[in-house]
């Protein structure tokens, strides 16, 4: 008898169709994949069996929860389900607390509310499932607030919040999507534990195959709204009998070819960054002594060759961003020297970097941040432009940005719409068009890809090796993603709280890690190849 | 949390200290001798050289700010030209009226602004949301006196249930002279819950968006639960500062209604003070307000640490 049963659901909000004739069961003990693409409706279906779905949005078919038809209960009654038998992760732990309420209180309230028990008593069970969840009244009292905590301890607030009372269903959607790998790796072992010690059933959303892969007994792929293959998953993904399961398949495990481009032979490095220090002012602890400065990043050194690829690797806040930051000249070092093809970039005003700016470009990671919403891309992708030393006349102007569009696989027509005319993979390759308008010899990618669907993601992988081999541009990727490093990079970095502990040819650093933080990171690292093995052992 | 409080009781202190620099600075460029005001048009130049001798009004001007501000701290304002009373009875008195005419008000203003910001984001786009925030807008854009007269008409010609005007004093007992601001206030109090309740709307719709509003709600609380308990607090930022700014507003600029209701505050004493020319009067009030007003920021600001964990740093 499984504990959720969904049949034939369907769900439209306004005229707009959201999901089409779901079928999906989970059983005690289980743990459920559900797969796909960003607007493939994973997310709707959860708020669906929560019912918490906005306003105007209507559900047919049939939802079973442990003998109760969810879709005919009253409010009352989903109240009473939600919190205590059916609990429910989110993706973005920095802002799934309430900041004005200790971590205490958030997680007692649900116990209380449910339970009907007396604030001690409250507060005593929510100090068990802290301790459950790694975070130890000793080190992290019920009195601390959510600001005081990282991401990943964050994250399991909401994962105590959610087990508290021992629910029968949790949902957790796209739970670790937001983290490094390695907290990735200690949030997914904690809700297997989670799993097994109380026969929980698991609904796990994500876009990652590989993380689902690793913990799913069975998969539903959902595409559009629609089932497209749905089964165990060892079977599922050795099979691959749908088209679509294999194009996922396929995608997330994407490499792109890259011939070796020609390289100038010319024996200057582009980029050396020597012995580069960055210190920010710390938390004064008293009035009377001077505060400790925070030092992000501790004497790195590195070169980066005409038309290379070097990834530096690292868990976040270990100092990635902020070198980047520093090479791009957009913050000043406190030690060392940074020189961009051969001329020192370190300490020289604005007006003197402006050749370096040129041939030094930037991609964000996130492709719905990164543009004004109310200017046209003709505008947008033409920014860097003003660096250059003679203005184009307007003519001259939209044939460049045509070009660089070209370049990116976008057309000219595109050229007068808005970025939210785009898709997510649509935008991120409008900031590559951007990126390379003026033609740089350095682009700096920070994370270019974590907020792509897989399928984009191979996409964009393969534009930046393309563009690398036909324009010879040198990369920097920055990423706490091996697989980017694997795909992407000759040289690959290794950085650990500020200091770079490891660095040599991709293959060998990622195949044979020497350091403590390298091997952290590649054992966490979500691998489809391995998880589809060890499942096939499992499963038989 | 300690390290917040002093830095802003320590900004609030230098701002006091500038704000009676520039209010001293701009009552010594205004033109008129206050000695030759006083004595009236007849008086010879003698006398009035006398009289500016007596007032230190020949002693150097750091002399006499410092002596100024020294009087200020001791709560001696000086003696007002036209009423020849010292400046602090007046305005004790005044503030008699004032203060708590501003207090009732700002409190009249809150119990109906907040319940009907609720009610309004948690019915966003719908009949009730949509009834309420047209009633609000009536209430910014209808002046306040227009109330006042209305009030007045219902409750005091008509239901003969309070006075028309005038206050008979505290010494007359508290529920005679509360009954006299009653109208007063309700007017002052209206449109300011108009604006306070369309903050307070669009405060809490930001809130319940964010994600932390969903966790509590799949932690099983009924929405009401989750309004009150999760979005109420985090909405009460903007709410806070948009109080702040009306106590300092309703301390002062009750002018009109003071004159409609008759009411002896400190609008009309320092609207007779201008005038009159008194300038002692206009340079204690002002001071006074903008003490006021800096106190009423500091207290917001507090109020900001109670509310916000993430201003008081780390304990």
């Amino acid at each position: 008898m499984s504990l959720l049963e969904i049949e034939n659901l369907s769900l439209a909000i306004g005229a707009t169709s959201i999901l089409k004739g779901i079928e999906l069961t989970v059983s005690p003990g289980e743990v459920v994949g559900l797969v796909g693409e960003s607007g493939s409706g994973k997310s709707m279906t959860a708020l669906t069996i929560m019912r918490l779905l906005p306003r105007l949005a209507r559900a047919d078919g049939r939802i079973t929860f442990d003998g109760i038809d969810i879709l005919g209960a009253t409010e009352d009654q989903m109240c009473a389900l939600r919190g205590d038998d059916i609990g429910m992760v989110f993706q973005e732990p920095m802002t799934a607390l309430n900041p004005v309420k200790t971590i205490g209180e958030q997680v007692a309230e649900g116990i209380r509310w449910h339970t009907r028990a007396g604030r001690a008593e409250a507060e005593e069970r929510a100090r068990k499932i802290l301790d459950r969840v790694g975070l130890p009244e000793a080190k992290f009292p019920l009195s601390r607030y959510p600001h005081e905590l990282s991401g990943g301890q964050r994250q399991r607030v909401v994962i105590a919040i959610a087990c508290a009372l021992k629910p029968k269903l949790l949902i957790a959607d796209e739970p670790t999507t937001a983290l490094d790998v390695v907290l990735q790796a200690q949030i997914l072992d904690l809700l297997r534990d989670l799993v097994s010690e109380n026969r929980m059933g698991l609904l796990l959303i994500s876009h990652d195959l590989a993380v689902v892969t690793e913990m799913a007994d069975r998969l539903t792929i959902l595409r559009r709204g629609e089932v497209t293959e749905a089964g165990d998953t060892a079977r599922t993904l050795s099979e691959q009998q749908h088209p679509y399961t294999r194009e996922l398949a396929l995608a997330s495990m994407h490499v792109p070819a890259r011939p070796k481009p020609h390289l100038a032979g010319s024996a200057k490095p582009l980029l050396e960054v020597e012995g580069v220090g960055r210190d920010y002012p710390g938390r004064r602890i008293s009035l009377f002594r001077p505060a400790q400065p925070i030092r992000a990043v501790d004497d790195v050194s590195l070169t980066i060759e005409p038309a290379q690829s070097v990834a530096l690797v690292g868990r976040s806040g270990c100092g990635k961003s902020t070198l980047a930051r520093m090479i791009l000249a957009l913050d000043k070092p406190t030690a060392g020297t940074i020189r961009f093809r051969g001329d020192a970039i370190t300490g020289k005003p604005e007006s003197a970097l402006r050749p370096a700016r040129r041939d030094m470009q930037v991609v964000f990671q996130d492709p719905y941040g990164s543009f004004d919403p109310r200017q046209k891309v003709e505008k947008l992708v033409a920014e860097p432009l003003h660096l250059l030393e003679k203005q184009p006349a307007q003519a001259e102007r939209r044939e460049m940005v045509a070009h660089a569009l070209h370049e990116v696989g976008l057309g000219p027509r595109d050229m007068d719409k808005y970025p939210h005319e785009f898709s997510g993979g649509q935008r991120q390759r409008l900031s590559i068009a951007r990126a390379i308008i003026t033609r740089p010899k350095l682009v700096v990618a920070d994370e270019p890809v974590s907020a792509l669907d897989v399928s984009i993601r191979a996409q964009i992988l393969d534009l930046f090796a393309e563009l690398n081999q036909k324009l010879g541009i040198a990369y920097l990727f920055i990423t706490h993603d091996l697989t980017v490093a694997r795909a992407m990079a000759d040289e690959v970095l290794v950085m650990h709280e500020g200091k770079i502990v490891e660095r040599g040819r991709a293959a060998e650093v990622l195949d044979h890690p020497r350091s403590e933080a390298a091997q952290a990171l590649v054992a966490a690292a979500p691998d489809l190849h391995r998880a589809i093995a060890r499942k096939m052992q499992e499963q038989g | 949390m300690t390290a917040y409080l002093l830095k802003r009781i320590i900004i609030a202190a230098l701002t006091l200290v500038l704000a009676s620099m520039v209010v001293f600075a701009v009552m010594e460029i205004l033109p008129g001798d206050p000695a030759r005001l006083m004595l009236g048009l007849n008086a010879s130049a003698d006398q009035i050289e006398m009289l500016r001798n007596q007032m230190g009004l020949n002693t150097p001007l750091v002399l006499r700010y410092l002596h100024w501000a020294g009087g200020l701290l001791s709560l001696d304002f000086g003696r007002s030209y036209t009423y020849s009373v010292p400046v602090i009875e007046l305005v004790r008195e005044r503030i008699a009226v004032s203060l708590p005419l501003a207090l009732i008000a700002l409190a009249l203003s809150t119990i109906i602004a907040v319940p009907v910001g609720v009610f309004s984001a948690s019915r966003q786009g719908r009949a009730g949301d949509t009834l309420a925030m047209g009633a609000a807008q009536l209430g910014v854009a209808v002046p306040n006196f227009w109330f006042a007269l209305m009030l007045i008409y219902l409750f005091a010609v008509w239901l003969h249930l309070v006075p028309a005007g005038g206050f008979p004093g505290w010494g007359a007992g508290i529920w005679t002279a509360l009954k006299s601001l009653l109208l007063p206030a309700i007017a002052l109090a209206l449109p300011q819950a108009a604006i306070l309740a369309r903050v307070a709307r669009s405060a809490l719709i930001e809130v319940l968006n964010e994600d932390y509003i969903r966790t509590a709600r799949a932690k099983g609380l009924p929405y009401r639960a989750v309004l009150w308990r999760h979005a109420l607090r985090n909405a009460m930022i903007p709410v806070l500062t948009i109080l702040g700014l009306q106590f300092a507003f309703l301390l002062a600029g009750t002018i009109i209604i003071e004159n409609v209701f008759y009411l002896p505050g400190l609008g009309r004493l320092i609207f007779q003070a201008i005038t009159q020319r008194d300038l002692i009067v206009v340079e204690s009030i002002v001071m006074l307000l903008v003490t006021a007003v800096i106190l009423i920021n500091l207290l917001v600001d507090f109020s900001y640490a109670i509310v916000d964990p993430r201003l008081r740093g780390r304990q």
